[in-house]
């Protein structure tokens, strides 16, 4: 008997989806909006993160060195710093490697080249790179250089670059909060606009339930087929949303690379098209199905 | 089988529209409810649903209260007692077939016998043929006999129908009173709120007069009296 129940209260429902085809189209459509601003937001976030990431990158602390200093302190001060807990990584450029860079760059410009000619002599400290795991730490990895006092470092060009690097590290965590937020508010307005759809769309059949309360109808058995047809909306939303998302993404991919320099969307959106729908399959039958409960309950009071 | 108790019914302040009612219907009993509009027929009807509540009084169906049930025991009862109403109440989405059925499916029946009822009840109100119509496709008559279907199809002990004929021509009145009447002698006791003259002083059975929410009459082979 459960099994037939189950069985009449599907079948209920998806024939009531289809036969308030107007109603339907009308709260699929609602539905595809609220799920296409969630996406968005979850696309928006992939994409802030990853040039966010790509920014950190280029950030990082030079260590400029005499160029009388022996390599073998250099290389000392380098595994002192890769021991700094904040410290990701510390790339070592000696002096030949410097030169070389600057002739690779300035290859082109006759006055730059015939001055290294004309000078003989290797003018280029070696220089270490240091990269931290967050920019705000920085500032320790600077202290730790100041107050060793390596007699060998020159100079270092954090204190120049530290106004940079704050602002920065202070604008990547406000954008992160702000991002949250937005997303939060969006994902409340989407929510209440389909459960105010949902409940006009029960509104109409409030006369059908009082007839099905008077035949006889068990209160799970008239409000089943509701949860039914809600979940079918946030069914056929999720599909909708990601037939209209794939070409957008497509069609955004490159110029997203281009303008944020981190990842191509496109290529995010394909790599993860299943976790990505699931998630809206999810939150569209979630939404669908709790909003269509709790809309019927008005009605289904004796 | 129904036994009103000194019912009484209030809406708001001033006149109860029900006072102090009280009067038992048998089993197999054809009672018909009569009384002009406002007079309190419908809150009666209503109240025997359990739609509304008294205000006071008590309504028992086969020694149960059914003011005092559970909204889980409710359903139970609604389906041993059928309903037929002025405005026939069918499912707009649903066709004439499935409008049956959903009472049978409601009442947890199997599949097969569905299958084989339906079309019998169909059958038996003369609607063979329309199982596929939707109610907006139908007549005023074949509407209300599609409801008299549904009230039925569950063999219930009392078919309660609360102006059956108001929105019906005579020819169709008529057509609905015979299907009520033979019901009746099949076994199921009929109450009919009406205030036609003509199918009362016809149909020669107990009637029950009321008038400002009082009985002014309940006689055996009533007539038309107010």
């Amino acid at each position: 008997m459960f099994i037939v129940t189950i069985k009449r209260i599907i079948k209920t429902g998806l024939i009531n989806f289809y036969r308030n085809g107007w109603v339907s189209t009308a709260s699929v459509l609602i539905m595809v909006l609220a799920l296409f601003i969630i996406q968005s937001a979850i696309l928006a976030n992939v994409l802030l993160t990853s040039t966010l990431a790509a920014v950190e990158e280029k950030v990082d602390v030079s260590v400029y060195f005499k160029l009388e200093a022996v390599e073998s302190e250099v290389l000392n001060i380098k595994t002192a710093l890769e021991e700094l807990q904040e410290v990701a990584s510390v790339n070592y450029i000696s002096r030949e490697e410097s030169l070389q860079q600057f002739r690779d760059r300035h290859g082109e410009n006759a006055l730059i080249s015939n001055s290294l000619e004309e000078l003989g002599d290797n003018p280029f400290g070696a220089t270490l790179n240091v990269r931290a795991k967050t920019p705000s730490q920085y500032e320790s990895v600077a202290l730790f250089l100041e107050r060793g006092d390596f007699s060998a470092i020159d100079k270092i060009n954090y204190r120049k670059n530290q106004v940079v690097i704050d602002r920065l590290a202070s604008i990547i965590s406000l954008s992160r909060r702000a991002g949250a937020v937005v997303g939060l508010v969006l994902l409340a307005i989407a929510m209440l606009i389909v459960f105010n759809t949902i409940r006009l769309a029960i509104f109409t059949s409030r006369d059908e339930i009082g007839v099905m309360k008077l035949v006889g109808a068990s209160k799970p058995y008239i409000r089943s087929p509701f949860i039914v047809v809600g979940s079918s909306y946030g069914v056929v939303a999720a599909v909708v949303t990601m037939i209209i998302t794939w070409p957008l993404t497509f069609w955004l991919g490159p110029f997203s690379e281009r303008l944020f320099g981190g990842i191509n969307i496109s290529t995010y959106f394909n790599q993860n098209f299943f976790s990505i729908f699931g998630a809206l399959l999810l939150i569209g039958v979630l939404l669908g199905g709790i909003s269509s409960f709790i809309a019927t309950r008005r009605y289904l009071k004796l | 089988m129904i036994y009103f108790d000194n019912v009484t019914k209030h809406y708001d302040e001033g006149k109860p529209s029900i006072d102090g009612v009280t009067f038992t219907i048998e089993k197999n009993e054809f009672v018909s409810i009569v009384g002009q509009s406002g007079a309190g027929k419908t809150t009666l009807v209503k109240m025997l649903l359990a739609e509304e509540m008294p205000t006071s009084g008590a309504i028992f169906f086969d020694s149960i209260n059914i003011n005092e049930l559970s909204g889980e025991d409710l359903p139970a009862v609604r389906r041993r007692i059928g309903t037929v109403f002025q405005d026939f109440r069918l499912l707009p989405t649903k066709t004439v077939y499935e409008n049956i059925a959903f009472a049978m499916e409601a009442a947890g029946r199997p599949d097969e016998e569905i299958v084989g009822d339906v079309p019998q009840i169909l059958d038996l109100v003369g609607l063979s043929g329309k199982e596929d119509h939707f109610p907006h496709q139908l007549s005023g008559g074949e509407r209300q006999r599609v409801a008299i279907a549904r009230a039925i199809i569950n063999k219930p002990d009392v078919i309660v129908a609360d102006e059956p004929t108001g929105n019906l021509d005579p020819v169709n009145s008529w057509d609905v009173m015979n299907l009520l009447t033979k019901i009746n002698e099949m076994g199921t006791t009929i109450i009919l709120a009406t205030h036609d003259r003509d199918i009362i002083n016809a149909l020669k059975r107990r009637v029950i007069t009321i008038e400002d929410g009082k009985i002014i009459q309940d006689a055996k082979s009533g007539k038309y009296i107010l």
